[in-house]
């Protein structure tokens, strides 16, 4: 009896799957939670008396099916890219950059109003360069204080950053207020860049550029992430900072890097949504994109290249689900609960896959295959 | 200058700091009692809203505060549920529940919000102040401090509740222990999931509540997104009171002065942003941590799922 079990588990583990059955597995893996949270959102779109298909099919319509609304979405990709980018490279590294939007906005509210007096004075192409670094490095800097706290001291980097969001997102207002102040509009707001210098299009298209330096920038975290030593380094902190110790890794010196190169991605993102869609910074301007795009760094694994498509999903539903909820009369923040719901999933989901997994052992190890360790098995 | 200090200066500002601080010190608390037990709570938030939201309907439908209040309570527990059935028995991980959480709820109150009163903008009457005999005669204080909502005087009984029920009880000294030694007090026999079942349940009501304040006291109205940040300023709170109720009321208090100041200020004339205001404290925070440069006191589990067995 037991010959023939252990034969047909052995039959069963030689079978390999093709690369489409196994690239169809992980591909459904992940956008499952996607489809359970449509559902569930289409539930209650029925629940509140609106029709889910007419409300999807606009987003999907005016987010993708027409070339404006393709248009608007591949423009959106390029902050949210890099912002996701951002938040990777922390939460790879185990660090907690809560405070993406503090430095989103400080980063805007620098490049914004620094943006139209640097146009005069030198030619726009080098100022454009120089707004993108200035981003960046405002971006990073705003990540200083704590990730210096939390190297040196230990000290929670969620309470932190959080804290210097807080300081960042008044900071920018203040900025704006003040010295970046434009006095030729009622609303307060910095000086406007004129459009002639905003960051020019891809030819043939109404797009700018700073969708390919967002691809561009992807690519070289991707590369950073997965072909050099520090990569590697900051994976090994983020799975188990006491190994690190351990193993003699300059730690101090990792966290505080990765959390300036997290910091300024995010504000490379500003710099780029500023310097190629609006040209100025309105005060209290707060487009609030770093817990929805949590969600969605979450969904794709922590993976800068997976993250694209995910974060392509996301903008199509942000720029066609600000229009379904026009015409179906609903505020605009049904989107927020539709993330919350595939975090949800993904979370059941998640679960239900380890539930899976440790019943499998539990029938091998009952049917005396393999002997798996019985504590493992009773905690499942 | 000396024209700031007048009366109405001070009674403007006491009232506002209770009406900004209150939400504040009943959320840090709720989540003090989480983190105590080893749970970040960062959804606290969308506790809050839910807890606003239902505080709000509940209140203009009955007409009741007090009925109010205790929907805010129940919304809030419900909330927490989610909290308990992700992270508590499933050990997802905390932040990742805890922004779905914030997330669908800021989502859900406001779709509520825009399919029950998207047209009619009802009001909920002010809520009845009792003023203490003798106390409330106090000049300046008296009235702003000791002529509140009976919700006020419950709030600050709070403080001494919890502080009791985490030090001098065995719940406490079991919630404590899930945050710092979850190990050990399974081994005492003690459901580790259990306490922290309690523990996330308590914080949903005591969020709730702060969020029904915000709603039935505060405003009068519900709004969405109406909470504005301040369940992130609570766990901020929550986490520099390590766990001592008392810090978590100076902190509360703190933050509703620097909230409410703005205003305060310019019932004497003087008029300054509301931007340096709200980030002072903040400031002093984070200067104050990086020139003491403490460890944080955090429990130790914080944040990581129990899971029987495992080392």
């Amino acid at each position: 009896m037991s010959d023939r079990a252990s034969g047909a588990t052995l039959s069963e583990a030689v079978r390999v799957p093709s690369v489409w059955e196994r690239g169809g597995k992980a591909f459904w893996r992940r956008a499952a939670p996607i489809v359970y949270a449509l559902l569930a959102g289409g539930v209650l779109l029925l629940v509140m008396g609106k029709n889910p298909a007419a409300f999807y099919w606009t987003t999907l319509e005016s987010g993708l099916l027409t070339w404006p609304g393709l248009t608007q979405t591949l423009i959106r990709l390029a902050p949210l890219l890099l912002m996701s980018a951002g938040f990777i490279v922390a939460f790879q590294a185990g660090l907690w950059n809560i405070g993406g939007d503090g430095q989103f906005l400080l980063a805007a509210a620098v490049v914004g109003g620094l943006g139209a007096s640097m146009m005069g004075v030198m030619p726009f192409w080098l100022a454009l360069i120089l707004l993108c670094v200035i981003g960046f490095v405002v971006g990073g800097a705003w990540t200083v204080v704590p990730s210096f706290l939390k190297a040196y001291y230990g000290m929670n980097e969620i309470i932190t950053t959080l804290m210097m969001a807080f300081i960042g997102i008044n900071l920018a207002n203040l900025l704006i207020k003040g010295p970046f102040l434009s006095h030729e509009t009622l609303v307060p707001q910095t000086k406007v860049i004129p459009f002639k210098y905003l960051l020019p299009y891809i030819p043939g298209t109404r797009i700018h550029v700073g969708l390919m330096i967002a691809l561009v920038v992807l690519a070289l975290v991707h590369f950073l992430q997965t072909r050099t030593g520090y990569g590697l380094r900051l994976r090994i902190l983020g799975m188990n900072p006491k190994a690190a110790v351990h193993a003699g890794l300059s730690v101090k010196k990792d966290i505080m890097t990765s959390f300036a190169l997290s910091g300024g991605l995010i504000g490379l993102a500003a710099a780029v949504e500023i310097l190629g869609v609006w040209g100025y910074v309105r005060a209290d301007w707060n487009p609030a994109f770093g817990m929805t795009l949590f969600a969605i760094v979450f969904l794709a694994g922590l993976d800068v290249m997976v993250v694209i498509p995910f974060v392509f999903f996301f903008a199509v539903i942000q720029i066609g689900g600000h229009e379904a909820a026009r015409q179906a009369g609903l505020p605009n923040d049904f989107l927020l609960l539709l993330v919350g719901l595939i975090l949800f999933f993904m979370v059941l989901t998640e679960w239900t896959r380890i539930r899976a997994r440790f019943n499998k052992m539990r029938k091998k190890a009952a049917a005396g295959v393999t002997a798996a360790p019985a504590e493992d098995v009773n905690n499942g | 200058m000396g024209s700031v200090l007048t009366t109405d200066f001070f009674a403007a500002l006491i009232s506002g700091a209770i009406l900004a601080g209150m939400p504040l010190l009943l959320a840090a608390l709720g989540e003090t009692i989480s983190e105590q037990a080893g749970l970040l709570d960062i959804g606290l938030e969308g506790t809050m809203l839910l807890g606003a939201y239902a505080g709000f309907v509940v209140a203009n439908w009955t007409g009741s505060s007090w009925i109010g209040f205790l929907a805010a309570i129940v919304a809030g527990m419900a909330v927490n549920v989610l909290m308990v059935v992700f992270c508590v028995r499933m050990g997802r991980d905390q932040i990742v529940v805890g922004i779905a959480i914030l997330l669908s709820m800021e989502g859900l109150t406001s779709l509520l919000h825009a399919a029950q009163f998207g047209t009619s903008y009802p009001r909920l009457d002010g809520v009845p102040t009792v003023a203490i005999p003798g106390l409330s005669k106090i000049p300046v204080i008296g009235p702003s401090l000791f002529s509140q909502p009976l919700i006020v005087y419950i709030g600050f009984a709070l403080i001494f509740v919890v502080g009791w029920m985490l030090y001098k009880t065995n719940l406490g000294l079991n919630i404590r222990a899930a945050g710092w030694r979850p190990v050990a007090l399974d081994n005492a026999g003690v459901s580790v999931m259990r306490i922290r079942t309690i523990a996330s349940l308590s914080t949903g009501a005591l969020a709730g509540l702060g969020g029904g304040y915000m709603a039935i006291v505060t405003a009068g109205i519900f709004v969405p997104f109406m909470t504005g940040g301040l369940g992130f300023i609570a766990i901020v709170i929550a986490m520099l009171g390590r766990g001592r109720p008392i810090w978590v009321l100076i902190g509360s208090l703190l933050f509703g002065v620097a909230l409410s100041i703005a205003t305060a200020l310019q019932l004497v004339g003087i008029n300054i942003s509301a931007d340096v205001v709200q980030m002072l404290p903040f400031v002093a925070v984070m200067v104050a941590l990086a020139i003491l440069a403490r460890q944080s006191y955090l429990p130790a589990a914080l944040g990581t799922p129990f899971v029987r067995g495992e080392r």
